[in-house]
């Protein structure tokens, strides 16, 4: 019985048991669903997902009708969910920004009010602040009937906000073609004023001719009526308003929220990567005669960056995962589209597979592209 | 922290007639620093005369909802009319002294638990064998003459609480497993524990949840149902396992290696050395990063709400949706809830930078 003690042996064992197990529970679970299933005629299979959703969602990123697939309406979700995350990642990372500098200020009025701001924000559950957002939207704001007029063609009730929307009729191409070109010239000139600054040592107008070299082409542009934008005006009618864009309570009780909570966690973690920077990068600054701000800007932020940036993928892939508590103030994300798709029909174990696949896939991509950019301003060892 | 602050706060070398007058150009030290006082100053005594006036002035101290309704400040009845279905649910009434006793005493177990000075062998066996089991029987009853009260009734505080706190303290052992797995040298443990934990942290609590809900009962033979609470349970615990295995991995890694060199050429086993060399030291590390997740976990228990079950949260919800008290006592209620989230979460703050101190002024 010597290979009992036999290291190698052992290894192997271990290894063969740990992976029967997980391929036998795997197998039971399987065994029994199918059973299950069969007993109570439900198909296997992602053959649901061709089939007419014949439910509508409220509010779609892309076109969407209760005679499309139900593929499609999954994809409405995955869509919404994006479109959510994005802008609170966004906003959620100005704010926090502003909130994590205005935590370090000499003024302790301005720091202890931070501090109250972030404690406030991390020591209450997500939830908790969704429904409340949502529910004082509801309360504080008119009814759709006796909606508030702000401008023409705006209007603000508790079923949302409605402006006039912006339909482009032709030109389409022409603007995208402007855009990118625009863009891709503000990206040279900035380069090239950047390169020029470095070996003369003297400030020029970089910034401001990129912008200009931007905003430029769309402008001539619309000089020149390249193309023509028909504007959807809503009208008030007895109980909706119709047409127009609408902004519905749902989406900014949920953009609101996830914007709030990443806020908190951006500004604790610009925080911690300001204070990274060790001290002697300000005094050589000061004596070098560069003001607070600048040296904020210039010597200290680059170099916090690399600090900051593991835990600030971390804090979005937080906002993308918490995009899922949509379904409990009824934002159609991607959980609350397969929720529906589930109960129409009956496919638990393929939606739920699906938007788990989804959400994993979308993590992988978003930690991806932090690495990515993470290399990209690590420090270069020359 | 202090170093930026100190560059700022203190110039060079201040006289010492000068040090009142610098305590007071800490706010009106240029005139820029006078705006962001002043503006601060303004938002402060705004938000107080705004909370004093709807907590206090504007608010209704008797009545029931007509008085609340024609008053624009708080309403104070409600909370003290639905204060105690807030926090026991659908509890039945005359028991609601059990679910009481059991938070106490959760309360004064966790008290107690806090103080490192007690941290031993004998205050882990004390939870397992007396502290859990007497919790349990305090709201299931069916022993000592305790009436029972089944799972479906359990609900408010007591119901979060066992979910995070008990679930949190499950998920230790079994995320404690899961680092190790993930540091271990035999490939097919690794990958299997890598598996794991990526795929629990790539997706949000409320997929694993559904999947507890929704799909595990078709994973059941015919006859067989599981609680939905145990299985809310074994999700949380299965989901927070992950994010503890990570967490430990890091402890794992400030471990230096010579430490499991050395204890493997005292002829100790794997485990010998896991137990007595390299776990106490990486455990130790992780402490306050624990306690974090742990904040995090109590508050994201209450997303138990929305595959149904009656956490905390949840009766705030109904209470709030009372036809007697509808659309009166909306932010009332959700500011109970958002109190006593806060209260608890703050303490455990409060605590986490306890220990990191504790820890640096004894080991460094």
């Amino acid at each position: 019985m010597a290979f009992l003690h036999d290291m190698r042996f052992r290894a192997y064992f271990y290894q063969v048991v740990a992976i029967g197990f997980v391929v036998l529970a795997g197998w039971t679970m399987f065994s029994t669903a199918s059973d299950n299933l069969a007993k109570q005629n439900i198909a296997t299979g992602f053959d649901f997902l061709t089939r007419p959703a014949g439910f509508v969602i409220t509010e779609a990123a892309i076109a969407f009708e209760a005679t499309d697939t139900v593929g499609r309406a999954i994809l409405v979700g995955i869509a919404n969910t994006v479109k959510v995350s994005l802008l609170a990642a966004i906003f959620g990372t100005l704010l926090g920004l502003g909130v994590g500098i205005a935590r370090m200020s000499h003024n302790p009025l301005l720091a202890r009010l931070a501090l109250t701001y972030v404690e406030l924000l991390r020591n209450v559950p997500l939830l908790l602040y969704l429904f409340l957002w949502y529910s004082l939207i509801i309360l504080v704001l008119p009814p759709v009937k006796q909606a508030l007029n702000l401008l023409p063609g705006v209007y603000l009730s508790n079923s949302g906000l409605v402006v006039p929307a912006a339909l482009l009729q032709s030109g389409g191409l022409a603007l995208l073609a402007c855009l990118v070109g625009g863009a891709a010239a503000a990206f040279f000139i900035r380069t090239v004023a950047t390169r020029r600054r470095i070996a003369t040592g003297q400030p020029n107008q970089g910034g401001l001719l990129a912008i200009a070299a931007l905003l430029a082409p769309v402008f001539l542009l619309w000089l020149a009526g390249g193309f023509s934008v028909d504007w959807d005006f809503p009208t008030a009618g007895k109980f909706r308003l119709t047409a127009g864009l609408h902004v519905r309570p749902e989406f900014v009780a949920l953009l609101f929220g996830l914007a709030l909570s990443a806020s908190a966690n951006v500004a604790e973690i610009v925080r911690a990567g300001i204070q990274a920077v060790g001290k002697g990068q300000w005094e050589a600054s000061a004596a070098l005669g560069l003001s607070r701000g600048k040296t904020m800007r210039l010597v200290v932020l680059p170099q916090a960056l690399r600090i900051i940036i593991p835990p600030l993928t971390n804090t979005y892939l937080t906002v993308f995962k918490n995009s899922s508590l949509a379904i409990a103030i009824g934002y159609p994300d991607l959980v609350m589209v397969s929720n529906t798709v589930m109960n129409q029909t009956g496919q638990a174990i393929e939606t739920i597979a699906i938007f788990m696949g989804v959400y994993l896939a979308l993590s992988i991509t978003i930690s991806l592209i932090m690495n990515w950019y993470n290399a990209h301003v690590a420090l270069k060892e020359r | 922290m202090a170093d930026v602050q100190m560059l700022a706060l203190a110039p060079p070398q201040p006289a010492p007639t000068a040090q009142r007058l610098g305590k007071l150009s800490a706010y009106f030290g240029t005139p820029g620093n006078t705006i962001i006082s002043v503006a601060s100053i303004a938002i402060i005594l705004f938000v107080i005369k705004l909370a004093f006036g709807w907590l206090v002035v504007d608010a209704v101290f008797s009545g029931n909802g007509e008085t609340c309704k024609v008053s624009g400040g708080a309403c104070w009845p409600f909370v003290a009319q639905k204060l105690r279905y807030m926090l026991f649910g659908f509890y039945p009434y005359e028991e609601q002294w059990r679910p009481l006793t059991a938070l106490l005493l959760l309360f004064g177990a966790c008290g107690v638990s806090m103080v490192p000075r007690f941290w031993s062998r004998a205050l882990l066996v004390a939870w397992i064998v007396v502290i859990l089991p007497v919790l349990y029987i305090l709201m299931a009853g069916g022993l000592f003459g305790l009436t029972p009260v089944p799972t479906t009734s359990w609900g408010g505080l007591p119901l979060s609480f066992l979910l995070s706190f008990i679930g949190l303290t499950l998920a230790m052992p079994l995320g404690i497993v899961l680092a190790l797995a993930r540091a271990s040298n035999l490939p097919a443990i690794r990958v299997l524990a890598v598996g794991f934990i990526e795929i629990v942290r790539g997706v949000p609590l409320i997929s694993i949840l559904f999947m507890a809900t929704v799909m595990l009962p078709l994973f059941m033979p015919d006859g067989v149902t599981i609680d939905k609470l145990v299985r809310a349970q074994v999700a949380i615990i299965l989901f927070a396992s992950a994010y503890i295995a990570e967490i430990v991995r890091g402890g794992l890694q400030d471990v230096p290696v010579g430490q499991f060199e050395a204890g493997k050429s005292l002829g100790l086993h794997y485990w010998q050395v896991m137990r007595k060399i390299v776990l106490p030291q990486a455990l130790k590390k992780v402490i306050p990063p624990m306690v974090g997740l742990f904040i995090g976990f109590f508050q994201d228990t209450t997303l138990v709400t929305i595959v149904g079950l009656v956490d905390f949260l949840d009766t705030v919800r109904s209470a709030i949706r009372d036809p007697e008290w509808q659309g009166i006592a909306v932010l009332e209620g959700y500011l109970v809830a958002a109190a006593v989230y806060f209260t608890f979460s703050a303490l455990m703050g409060a605590y986490s930078r306890f220990l990191e101190q504790h820890f640096r002024t004894t080991h460094a």
